[in-house]
């Protein structure tokens, strides 16, 4: 979900060692950062957690620069409030990936060197005050969609993460309804522009489930691992499933014709996104992919001088207080 | 307990190192580990702790301790570590069969 076709290691690991570790997954067993676990476990998990990491931070850009503009105070401290909890998910996150071995700081330098990637949802514009409604309810719509079943995956840390998520997050799906519901009941022009946040965000949310992982090897070894808990069109038509009676509610049309409720299967036919659109999204050229590395990048560079500050300050206080003892 | 797998020494001179964070809630309940984070010094680790864990009225109180302090038992260990408790059935107040004459004990 934020975390998009994470590529898995195989492992050429010891076949003894492999088979009890499946079995410790297999009968339910948290694995935890001391244990013994594959390489390629441990590899997958830091590309899939770090990446949702990445995203974590990386999406509070669009719903920043709507921080100022909000169209009342109340609206602006929701919205601070929702921001600053994606900074704390980036948080937990980090801290679950670096149970792995890696440091946030290398991660981070591995974001900005291109090396790892964050969802491509965010490399759409926020244009209208709706498009924060259109986020909250679809994007984190999406994303507790998928991170719902990852409370129960095999990685401890990461599912204590999950936990800890899931729990707030439904505070920023409800927000985002509201404002839809504000907007869509509210003059013609913010009911279009409820519409129109609803049409430019329809398709970037189905994609943010990944392509089709029919017959992946990623997703297979992912799955077995329980890193991956559902597939991506599971996933998929569980969302669809959930928004389109919402988007009734709202009296807003679903941006594609061939949307029609299917009696066999019990769940709605719909379009694929644009998956040319997606691959060109992740491979940098979507919409606002350099303004947000732009902004990741500055972000860093501006902020060393203080990092290293309060280090030098806090080793010399430290320090002080040996002397002094 | 801790979460923290690495030794972070290498990365200390610039980054932050890591503190483990311990939270009482409302009900006079021990305090409970609840995650880790980057921070400076002790002080910051505090205040960032609050914002991180605590923006819902989690917690009443918070520890933080830096993370290469928390000694852990290895997972290799876990069953001879815990064996002395395994064997001794005769700690449970189940064992022992109680007539119901005797009354409520």
């Amino acid at each position: 979900m934020y975390a998009q076709m994470v590529e898995s290691t195989a492992s050429d690991d010891d076949p003894e060692k492999l088979a009890a570790f499946q079995a410790r997954i297999d009968a339910g067993e948290k694995i935890e950062p001391k244990d013994w676990m594959p390489e390629g476990y441990r590899k997958t998990l830091i590309r899939q957690i770090g990446q949702h990491a990445h995203s974590e931070i990386v999406g509070q850009l669009p719903e920043g620069n709507w921080i100022t503009r909000a169209p009342t105070l109340e609206r602006k401290a929701i919205l601070l409030a929702k921001v600053q909890d994606e900074a704390g998910h980036g948080l937990y996150l980090y801290c679950a990936a670096e149970t792995l071995g890696v440091s946030r700081d290398e991660m981070t330098e591995m974001l900005l060197e291109g090396r790892m990637k964050y969802s491509s949802i965010f490399n759409y514009p926020t244009v209208t005050w709706a498009d924060i409604g259109a986020i909250g309810w679809l994007v984190d719509g999406a994303a507790i969609m998928n991170q719902v079943p990852l409370q129960r995956t095999s990685y401890g840390p990461y599912s204590r993460a999950m936990i800890r998520i899931c729990k707030e997050e439904s505070f920023h799906m409800r927000q985002g309804f509201d404002i839809m519901m504000k907007m869509a009941n509210g003059s013609r022009e913010q009911k279009r522009m409820a519409q129109d946040a609803l049409n430019r965000f329809w398709y970037p949310s189905l994609m943010m489930f990944g392509p089709s992982d029919g017959d992946s090897v990623h997703s297979s070894q992912s799955m077995a691992w329980k890193i991956k808990i559902s597939s991506n069109d599971e996933l998929r038509q569980k969302f669809v499933d959930q928004t389109v009676p919402q988007a009734d509610y709202l009296d807003l049309k679903i941006p594609d014709p061939e949307l029609k409720w299917n009696q066999d299967k019990g769940g709605y036919d719909f379009s694929e996104p644009d998956w040319s659109e997606f691959h060109a999204v992740l491979k940098g050229n979507g919409p606002c992919n350099s303004d947000r590395m732009k902004a990741r990048i500055r972000a860093w560079e501006d902020g060393r001088w203080v990092r290293d500050g309060l280090m030098a300050h806090a080793q010399k206080k430290a320090a002080g207080k040996v002397a002094a003892e | 307990m801790s979460d923290n797998g690495r030794d972070s020494s290498v990365h200390e001179r610039r980054e932050w190192p890591l503190w483990e964070i311990f939270i009482r809630g409302m009900h006079g309940l021990n305090h409970r580990h609840v995650g880790s984070l980057h921070a400076a010094d002790a002080e910051m680790a505090m205040k960032n702790a609050r914002d991180v864990y605590t923006r819902r009225n989690e917690g009443v109180s918070i520890w933080v301790v830096k993370s290469r302090h928390i000694a852990a038992s290895s997972p290799s260990d876990k069953g001879p570590f815990y064996e002395p408790s395994r064997s001794k059935a005769y700690r449970h107040p189940t064992f022992f069969d109680i007539p119901e004459e005797a009354g409520a004990m």
